[in-house]
């Protein structure tokens, strides 16, 4: 009868110790994620500066239909969503496969340099590409001198080139980032199932998407929903890169939100309530990628 | 495959890489060359360096920001890789459905969007006094759920026989642990040291909101301050991106094998 009684008070000892281990972890996530998440909702309900909040019920929620910024940022998260995460995505994975090849030279070398660009900050990189595409920037003189240009062009001024430039820094800073991702997973396929699908008569094509896609799903899930994560808090860029310009063509939700809270008059109670389409969008969007993602097994 | 193919492969991978690294040339170039000759499009190395630098210093507290930014960073990271590491050995070493839920609770925190918190955590840290600290920089990202998930997943192929042996020899928990656990670890640490004092150093929009006074001011913030206004001197502002992206770059380089081991393990 000792004996089980015993062990019983051991498993619940290392059931607590466990506990014990995820304790500072999961309070400082439900303090510092989920508390605020709470309050933010509670805020969005409320309008007014400072202490000075009132009961607004939905009016935060209704005013978003008429405000064009809001419908602008919205419009961008998207674009930069749909153009840039699947052209990213399908450059690591093509990069990944051809840098997993054993019989490849330079491979550290090509690795190290396409994946060079995560190791920027945000903000370099945001700066870097708006000099480079400045109207007296790098870009400019060298498309006069080749004579592509009579005058220079202001990329950053026009609302669709100024698109396109972010897509493009995006596609530069993240591509590498993905790739190592690939590449990680790439490892824990045998390598001699690709010599066996070559003995067998496969192209390079048919083991590509007969083996490296289906054997990669879970780490292509994990990425989409990590950069559809990132692109819809899209921030530094906004700012640094085009100021949201111009005239808030570029803007992103993020940096509208952080305009309306941190600039001009503040409206903690409107910005609550866009923060809260960001959340939403978020999760149905992750939550669709997991079905998919689910579907194909 | 042909030779064809293989030639387009290496230019490809080439193309590839000059792209990568031909904007952090262009910048490394541009700090030591003058902002005239920058716009002019100078491509080699000049002879401006220290000039820039002296501009740099004039303008911008560049020394304090280098220090907030090592000081916010090295112990963001340290204080992470505790609390997350031994979070994730504790969700799989132990787990039972209860901390299997709470970890499915966890990942959930992933999916919000920085920004949408960001007002709810002002206010707290503002009646808190916490504006223009260190903690106050730490304290919302010290526990995240991706590094949580990484040492999760790397617990996993942490062998139970080894675990039944030490409480055998009377090793307690948490000896088993850093006896143990931590040295076995060591990629997978290194690469959650890589990610998270990136993140940390990178990290812009928190800052912005919470440091509010110029002497807490971190390298990002620095580098963004010097944009605007008509003129932009290029030289001194890709001086100042350099020693911003120095830190992060240099980690990288030393990390860079552990780094991959443990993304490895970590997408198994």
């Amino acid at each position: 009868m000792s004996q089980p009684r015993k062990k019983m008070s051991l498993s619940k000892k290392h059931s607590l110790s466990g506990w014990i281990f995820l304790a500072p972890a999961t309070i400082l996530i439900a303090a510092m994620s989920f508390l605020p998440m709470i309050r933010a909702l509670i805020l969005s309900f409320k309008t007014g500066v400072g202490v000075n909040m009132k009961w607004a019920g939905l009016y935060n929620y209704t005013r978003m239909f008429q405000d064009r910024i809001f419908k602008t940022a919205l419009v961008n998260n998207f674009l930069y969503l749909i153009i840039q995460v699947p052209v990213m995505l399908v450059l690591a994975l093509i990069l990944a496969s051809m840098l997993n090849n054993k019989d490849l030279r330079f491979k550290g070398l090509f690795r190290t340099a396409i994946f060079l660009p995560c190791a920027t900050s945000l903000v370099s990189y945001a700066i870097i590409f708006r000099s480079l595409f400045a109207v007296d920037g790098f870009v400019n003189n060298a498309l006069i001198h080749m004579g592509i240009l009579k005058t220079a062009y202001n990329f950053l001024g026009h609302p669709t080139s100024a698109r396109i430039i972010i897509i493009i820094a995006l596609i530069w800073r993240w591509t590498g980032y993905n790739m190592v991702f690939y590449l990680a997973g790439l490892q824990n396929i045998d390598y001699s199932v690709y010599e066996a699908a070559r003995i067998d008569g496969a192209s390079p094509m048919q083991s590509f998407f007969r083996i490296t896609i289906p054997l990669l799903k879970p780490t292509i899930l994990l990425t989409t929903i990590m950069s559809t994560n990132g692109t819809l808090q899209l921030f530094d860029e906004s700012v640094n890169l085009t100021s949201g310009g111009p005239a808030n063509a570029t803007i992103t939700m993020s940096h509208y939100i952080y305009n309306m809270s941190f600039q001009n008059v503040p409206n903690f109670g409107y910005a609550a309530a866009l923060s809260y389409v960001i959340l939403i969008l978020v999760a149905i969007l992750a939550f669709f990628q997991m079905k998919v993602g689910d579907k194909r097994e | 495959m042909s030779k064809g193919k293989k030639a387009a492969q290496y230019i490809f991978l080439t193309i590839m890489s000059i792209i990568s690294v031909f904007p952090l040339y262009w910048m490394a170039c541009s700090a030591t060359n003058k902002s005239v000759d920058v716009v002019r499009g100078k491509l080699v190395p000049g002879t401006y360096l220290i000039e820039n630098f002296k501009n740099l210093i004039a303008s911008q507290n560049l020394g304090a920001a280098m220090v907030n930014s090592f000081k916010y960073s090295v112990i963001l990271t340290l204080i992470s890789l505790v609390v997350c590491s031994l979070a994730g050995y504790g969700f799989e070493i132990y787990h039972d459905k209860g901390k299997d839920l709470v970890m499915s609770i966890i990942l959930l925190a992933m999916m919000v969007p920085f920004a949408a918190i960001l007002i709810p955590l002002f206010q707290m840290f503002s009646s808190a006094k916490l504006l223009n600290t260190t903690i106050g920089f730490m304290l919302p990202t010290i526990s995240t759920p991706f590094l949580i998930m990484m040492f999760r997943q790397s617990a996993r192929s942490f062998p139970h026989d080894i675990i039944e042996a030490a409480r055998l020899d009377g090793l307690s928990e948490f000896q088993i642990f850093y006896r143990l656990f931590f040295p076995t670890m060591r990629s997978t640490y290194a690469a959650a040291m890589t990610i998270t004092f990136m993140n940390a150093w990178n990290s812009y929009l928190w800052p912005k909101v919470i440091m509010t006074n110029g002497k807490s001011l971190t390298m990002p913030m620095l580098v963004a301050n010097l944009v605007g206004g008509y003129v932009t001197d290029y030289g001194m502002l890709m001086l100042a991106v350099l020693f911003c992206s120095v830190p992060t770059i240099v980690v990288f380089f030393i990390l860079q094998k552990s780094f991959a081991e443990g993304i490895t393990g970590a997408v198994k």
